[in-house]
């Protein structure tokens, strides 16, 4: 009765394992990463400001054709700027960039492999749904002892955490495409390798996409959790604020979230559904 | 001895005729071995379904389909035609039995093999139409040749063409999302064609058109097939469809071949309740043409050898009341009746020749029987059907017409 089973223990122990072994690559890849990213920061926080505001407004009403959200995205950025969170919102949606660049890298490759092996269904699934039901913060603690305090453990917990849809996205859409065409194909003496390229994937594009935009929103999300590793940005900010319980300075930096996701997601959004 | 004399016979076939399939199954489900023994000792479908939970797709099917031919098989749904064809390309695996395509076993072959063969030999096109919503017609149209790595110029060239055959010239850079339904399975038609292949697989391809389109895309295959020569093999439910397009008809019950022959043979000669059932539907004034109602030529007279006298009596001994005449080179002259015979033989005369009448309406072989009707309508004597020469050929009076009608119907 009062034997425990060892759930913790045999995890805990797995990963030391792992860090054991492995840190040495992880910490490498750590500095890459790292430094490529305060490349990306230093690029974007050396474009004035107002320039960067205008070229985002235009950016975003060419992509979505709509005047409003161009406005809007000049409005946002500049509200940000005047609040005083121009490098937190530059840093933070460097980090996002880079972490969501890895989730779609490892995840489209995944939701591929997924969609046509039936043993890797069966085995990927069911993992998906457990680390979507995970609570975020969970995935913060293994990412310290990999890569050490910092944007690089922010950047691993945030591509853990947002790659799931993107793998799950890509599944369905390939999953989705109508029998009969894939019969079709299949008539017509494709290869499993032509019948992806040549049909199922362009099929599959704006659930792909979807997926993409589900992926950018979480790892926003998640990249503000991050702050709590040492991501900094504009989750820094707010994690500031709770400790000190600045109610202003943390709202201050919510409105600037808030303004970056809507941003990306209509423009993502747009991406997605143009070409139908 | 025998099993050898079979063999060679067999071989000989297989060299002889674009597809033979033999003694052909298809169960579904994952352990089929019990379902398919069962099936041998004669057990049926619903039982096999209820004890092994095994559907029976195809049930021992063996046939052949000679080259440039268009066999249709028909059957209600889920009487197995669409796993039969299937079978035939391999997209579905037949359980036990051979295909042979061109004296090539396809049940053996590997998937590189079976690629191959679908994209030389095998144009497929489905009842959906199953166009890519992603490519345009032109597009469309090139993905066989796309797949078997032909060059972009040559494929678009080739795709082209045969949108041209199928009358879509000048639609090639729009979206299928942007056609109709007929010229939706035109371009699935162009798809099939631009392979060139020289097996079309067409599943219920007309079955999803309205009937006014279907019946346009049935004259219209009908003048490529006039044109291309292909092996056809036609899915339909239609029975009409099946006797229009059909040279020979494979009707399909519960995965089992019912009957295979020629729609005549079909419509004429059902082989069991069930067929029969199936030829009651069909308008029978349509397809039932002159010839297959008109019955022998008892007896006739010849000119110049044949008086009154011998006409007379050829008619007494036959009980019919008119003669037809023909001349010396056996076309038809006219018809002489038994009234006016006697009259001449009353006055003397011994040539037959006042008394022909030459205003004779005659028809052609294939004439639909539908458009018999206003022909015999007011007709003195039993109408003539005639070769282009004018040989004569038979006849066909009223009452057979009307026979052959009821019958059919009343089976």
């Amino acid at each position: 009765m009062s034997y425990r089973i060892p759930v913790g223990d045999v995890i805990e122990s797995g990963i030391n394992f792992l860090v054991e072994h492995l840190s040495f690559a992880t910490k490498a890849c750590s500095v890459v990463v790292e430094a490529s990213l305060r490349f990306l920061e230093k690029g974007m926080v050396a474009i004035p400001e107002p320039i960067f505001i205008l070229l985002s407004g235009l950016i975003v009403w060419r992509l979505t054709r709509e005047r409003n959200l161009g406005l809007f995205a000049v409005l946002g950025l500049a509200l940000i700027w005047n609040m005083g969170l121009w490098a937190a919102t530059m840093s933070t949606i460097a980090l996002v960039f880079v972490a969501t660049l890895f989730a779609i890298m490892l995840g489209i490759p995944i939701g591929i492999f997924t969609a046509v092996n039936k043993v890797a269904y069966r085995i990927i699934m069911p993992t998906l749904d457990i680390m979507q039901t995970m609570p975020a913060f969970v995935y913060l603690i293994p990412a310290i002892p990999f890569f050490g305090l910092g944007k690089m453990a922010a950047i691993f917990s945030t591509v853990i955490f947002s790659m799931p849809p993107a793998i799950r996205m890509t599944c369905l859409g390939i999953r989705q495409v109508p029998l009969d065409l894939v019969e079709c194909a299949e008539a017509f003496g494709s290869s499993r390798w032509q019948r992806l390229v040549k049909l199922e994937l362009p099929l599959a594009r704006s659930t792909i996409l979807a997926g993409v935009n589900q992926t950018v929103m979480l790892a926003l999300s998640m990249v503000v959790i991050a702050a709590m590793i040492g991501a900094k940005g504009l989750g820094g900010e707010v994690w500031k604020a709770i400790q000190r319980l600045q109610m202003g300075r943390g709202f201050e930096a919510g409105i600037g979230i808030v303004i970056v996701a809507i941003i990306l997601d209509r423009v993502l959004q747009k991406a997605g559904k143009r070409k139908q | 001895m025998v099993v050898l004399l079979r063999n060679g016979g067999m071989i000989s076939g297989d060299l002889m005729s674009k597809i033979v399939v033999e003694s052909l199954y298809k169960i579904f489900g994952p352990s089929p071995d019990v379902a398919l023994a069962m099936l041998k000792e004669g057990k049926g479908k619903d039982d096999i379904m209820e004890k092994t939970r095994h559907g029976v797709g195809v049930n021992n099917a063996s046939f052949s389909i000679e080259e440039g031919e268009i066999v249709v098989i028909m059957g209600l749904s889920g009487s197995g035609k669409s796993t039969l064809v299937r079978c035939l390309n391999r997209l579905i695996e037949p359980t036990e039995g051979t295909v042979h395509i061109d004296g090539q076993d396809i049940t053996t072959m590997s998937p590189d093999e079976l690629r191959e063969l679908r994209q030389s030999k095998l144009g497929m096109v489905f009842q959906n139409f199953a166009l890519f919503p992603h490519r345009t017609v032109a597009e469309n149209a090139a993905y066989g040749l796309e797949i078997k790595g032909v060059d972009a110029e040559i494929r678009r060239e080739k795709a082209f063409e045969a949108l041209e055959l199928v009358g879509l010239k000048g639609w090639e850079e729009v979206y299928p999302s942007q056609l109709s339904g007929g010229m939706q399975q035109r371009v699935g038609l162009a798809r099939a064609l631009a392979l060139d292949p020289d097996v079309l697989l067409m599943d219920e391809a007309f079955s999803a058109l309205d009937p006014l389109i279907r019946r346009d895309m049935q004259d219209e295959l009908i003048n490529l097939q006039e044109k291309m020569r292909k092996t056809i093999v036609f899915i339909s439910h239609d029975l009409d469809e099946a006797l229009k397009l059909g040279d020979r008809i494979i009707l399909m019950k519960d995965g089992k071949i019912v009957q295979i022959g020629t729609p005549e043979e079909i419509l004429m000669e059902p082989a069991n309740r069930y067929v029969e059932r199936f030829v009651e539907e069909v308008d029978i004034s349509r397809v039932l043409t002159a010839d297959s109602i008109m019955q022998k030529v008892l007896a006739v007279a010849h000119l110049g050898t044949d008086g009154p006298r011998a006409a007379l009596r050829k008619m007494k001994n036959h009980g019919i009341s008119s003669l037809f005449v023909l001349g010396r080179d056996h076309t038809l002259m006219g018809v002489v009746s038994a009234d006016q015979a006697a009259h001449l033989i009353e006055i003397g005369e011994t040539d037959l020749s006042p008394i022909i009448c030459t205003d004779l309406k005659t028809v052609l072989p294939d004439t639909p029987a539908q458009d018999l009707f206003p022909i015999m309508h007011d007709l003195a004597y039993p109408l003539a059907v005639v070769d282009s020469s004018n040989r004569l050929k038979g006849v066909i009076v009223r009452g057979t017409l009307i026979a052959a009608l009821a019958e059919r119907k009343g089976a």
